[in-house]
């Protein structure tokens, strides 16, 4: 029994592996990121998709021909997919699909706190959480039995001290991994198609499903009771558990892994077990209000307690129904830009020239720090053209005519191509100008490939997409690459020239990320030397070599 | 301040530098099962290679062992800290506030701010304990503080070294061996181990 030091991402990526997980597919995004990563190095097939919805679709494509298939986003990403998401729910699956979502309590490097153990409840899909990286290996294999027995998609919940603590994790012995299964298609049009008439049986079909799986989860393994001192019970899930059992060391605890749908018997039974109740969960009190509705009589943390992550000492306070105000947290040093970021000149300029900026997610959000403090928007991924469109539609002229839309090169393929077909389809009358910071990597969650870098997510070469190109066959009518960092006056002169023009404009300030750059160009090298070979390799294959 | 107990301190030692002069192995109280260090620094600094390396010593030496960080923003430069605790059954994997047994701190910004997270009578250890002249090379301090560490932890230096060697390509090893012998001696000097 070999110990493995693993995070909670790299136990996923091995339980993949090890359960004949036959396509990985997602988009990078902390505290996710790893699990791919980890998947291809191990030897796993993965890859990064433009953006979740479209990993999501992949995904359930590969499910839909009969192989298990596995979809990691960060827990905003689960909104971009969330149109196939509650479809998926209706037609099924005929192999596996495990949908991993890693929720950010806390918000270490997100946008907004959501709890997606809602999306379970709204798309009616099972999910499980596991509470550390042995379990985040063991349940892996649950959520694929149950998404093969009941051909559903099944949500694996994460939070990001789940995702990025390590901890002892011992891998199944070769016997008990899975084979992967044989691809193969069979027609289901009344299963898939999703037209009304087949949608309103599949509708009852799920919920027919999800009624099996609750009857099924209340014995299962994924829940369980650790008995103990009866004065308090504890209900408790995901890493919440375990701040519980160190808090309360004496308390019996009622541990749920089968979050959606919930044990509601077995929870009933905990409950009547014991003289006081406690309900233990980080963000919404989502199992809380549920077991009460069931009118089980349990406690729930207090409303100060739905913000940020928990930890032990909180966990006692909620148990002692602490609710005076809480030490404050060390404030240490706020991340920045790097000292030789390319957009240090960019940000200077729309600083200096007091324009609105409708910004976007990613490293380059970190001009909204000082001495910049050049960023008046940061809402979604893609979201700056359309609120920088939003704001030149109703400004008044001169205002009008500060607003720039920034957004990098990840995020710009992620979801700002259809801002831009927007922005071609409905021009602002004084014209737009958006600025993409293009530094060849998807740098803030560590330097990942993206279809504009030419290259997969194990770094070897495929097509690439232009910026520029995709700006011009839009219709944008003045599409600009400078690099800021050579040309800091150039990029200025450039930026008040299309402000002041009523055109639509794309400027591309294209270099490469400083952290980054040494390693794009060991694989851009990489890269030219396979494409060599294959053309030598071509060359010699060409006709007459055929027998 | 260098090496030394909090404030608090259990022998009644301030917090003070090269107060520490207590005698004796710090361990923790016998009542808990559980080391818990943190390791606090600037991003870049070394800090989360440092808590990889005593997690794996740690696993080495048979212990139950968890280590908990923040990912993301951090890589950008800003505070960064790693909690690592072991011990015969480890619960939660994060280090509650105020209950550290150790502190091990890499940039002297750090020091005040991570402070609150020591337990009463816990270790510091800060980046000025290691005389920056006599580090074969910058970048080693990480291993250098771990090296000052060992002395206080059940886990045997070698174990900790093993792990240096297995975190490091070859061509670092000498550096970083030669950093954690430093951190022993310095520490040793300190007074406050054995």
């Amino acid at each position: 029994m070999e110990r493995q030091l693993l995070s909670g991402d790299e136990a996923v990526a091995l339980a993949a592996l090890h359960a004949g997980v036959a396509l990985g597919t997602g988009y990078p995004g902390t505290p996710s990121t790893e699990i791919l990563e980890t998947f291809s190095e191990l030897g796993g097939r993965a890859q990064w998709a433009p953006n979740e919805k479209v990993a999501l679709e992949v995904g359930l494509g590969a499910a839909f021909a009969n192989a298990r298939t596995i979809v990691t986003m960060k827990h905003v990403g689960l909104n971009v997919a969330a149109d196939p998401l509650f479809t998926a729910a209706y037609t099924g699956v005929a192999g596996a699909l495990i949908v991993v979502s890693a929720d950010d309590p806390g918000m270490s490097s997100s946008q907004n706190e959501q709890d997606n153990r809602r999306y379970a409840v709204a798309a009616g899909l099972p999910a499980i959480e596991p509470s550390d990286s042995q379990e985040a290996y063991d349940f892996l294999f649950t959520a694929i039995e149950i998404s093969e027995r009941w051909h559903l998609p099944v949500l694996f919940r994460m939070t990001t001290r789940v995702c990025h603590s390590k901890s002892i994790v011992v891998a199944r012995d070769a016997a008990d991994r899975q084979p992967a299964r044989a691809p193969h298609f069979e027609h289901d049009i009344a299963g898939r198609v999703m037209i009304p008439a087949n949608a309103r049986p599949a509708h009852r079909r799920l919920r027919a499903k999800l009624a099996e799986i609750a009857a099924w989860g209340e014995d299962c393994a994924l829940n369980r009771v650790e008995p103990g001192d009866l004065s308090l019970g504890i209900v408790a899930s995901g890493v919440s558990y375990l701040h519980a059992a160190e808090a309360e060391p004496g308390a019996a605890i009622f541990k749920i892994g089968l979050v959606n749908p919930l044990p509601i018997e077995r929870a009933r039974a905990f409950a009547a077990s014991v003289e006081r109740c406690v309900v233990v969960e980080e963000g919404d009190p989502i199992i809380a209000d549920s077991l009460r509705a069931a009118g089980i009589a349990v406690e729930s943390k207090a409303e100060m307690y739905r913000f940020g992550e928990l930890d032990v000492a909180r966990v006692r306070r909620i148990i002692a129904g602490d609710v005076t105000a809480e030490p404050a947290q060390p404030r240490g040093k706020p991340p920045e830009l790097c000292p030789a970021c390319p957009y240090h000149t960019v940000y200077g300029t729309l600083a200096k020239h007091d324009c609105i900026v409708a910004g976007d997610i990613g490293c380059y959000t970190l001009g909204v720090l000082p001495p910049y403090k050049a960023m008046d928007s940061c809402v979604a991924m893609g979201a700056s053209i359309g609120v920088g469109l939003g704001l030149r539609h109703v400004l008044p002229p001169a205002e009008a005519r500060r607003v720039v839309s920034v957004i990098g090169d990840s995020t710009f393929v992620h979801s700002g191509i259809s801002g831009l077909v927007e922005m071609a389809y409905n021009p602002p009358e004084t014209g737009h100008v958006v600025l993409v910071l293009d530094n060849g990597t998807t740098a803030m969650t560590g330097q990942q490939e993206h279809p504009g870098t030419g290259r997969t997510l194990d770094h070897g070469p495929t097509n690439k997409l232009s910026i520029e190109g995709i700006a011009t066959a839009i219709g944008i009518g003045s599409v600009t690459v400078i690099d800021p960092y050579a040309d800091p006056e150039g990029f200025e002169r450039l930026l008040l020239e299309r402000l002041a023009a009523t055109e639509l404009s794309v400027i591309v300030a294209r270099r490469p990320c400083i952290l980054a750059a040494a390693d794009i160009r060991k694989w851009e090298k990489q890269a030219a030397e396979i494409r060599a070979g294959a053309s030598a390799q071509e060359a010699f294959d060409l006709p007459g070599g055929d027998e | 301040m260098s090496a030394g107990r909090d404030a608090g301190g259990g022998n009644g030692a301030g917090g003070s530098a090269g107060s520490g002069g207590a005698a004796g192995r710090v361990s923790a109280p016998a009542t808990r099962t559980v080391t818990n260090v943190v390791l606090a620094g600037l991003g870049g600094q070394g800090v989360i290679k440092a808590s990889d390396i005593l997690a794996d010593a740690a696993l080495r030496a048979g212990l139950d062992v968890k280590k908990a960080e923040v990912h993301g923003m951090s890589q950008r430069g800003g505070s960064v800290t790693s909690d690592v605790r072991f011990g015969r059954k480890v619960l939660s994997p994060m280090v509650p506030t105020g209950e550290a047994d150790f502190l091990v701190v890499l940039a002297p910004s750090e020091v005040e701010v991570t402070r609150p997270l020591l337990r009463p009578g816990g270790v510091l250890l800060a980046p000025d304990l290691v005389p920056e002249g006599e580090l074969p090379n910058k970048r080693s301090l990480n291993v250098a503080l771990l090296g000052a560490l060992s002395g206080y932890l059940e886990i045997p230096p070698e174990t900790l070294l093993d792990a240096v060697r297995a975190a490091l390509p070859e061509r670092l090893h000498r550096v970083n061996e030669q950093a954690f012998a430093l951190g022993q001696k310095v520490a040793a000097r300190q007074g406050t181990i054995r």
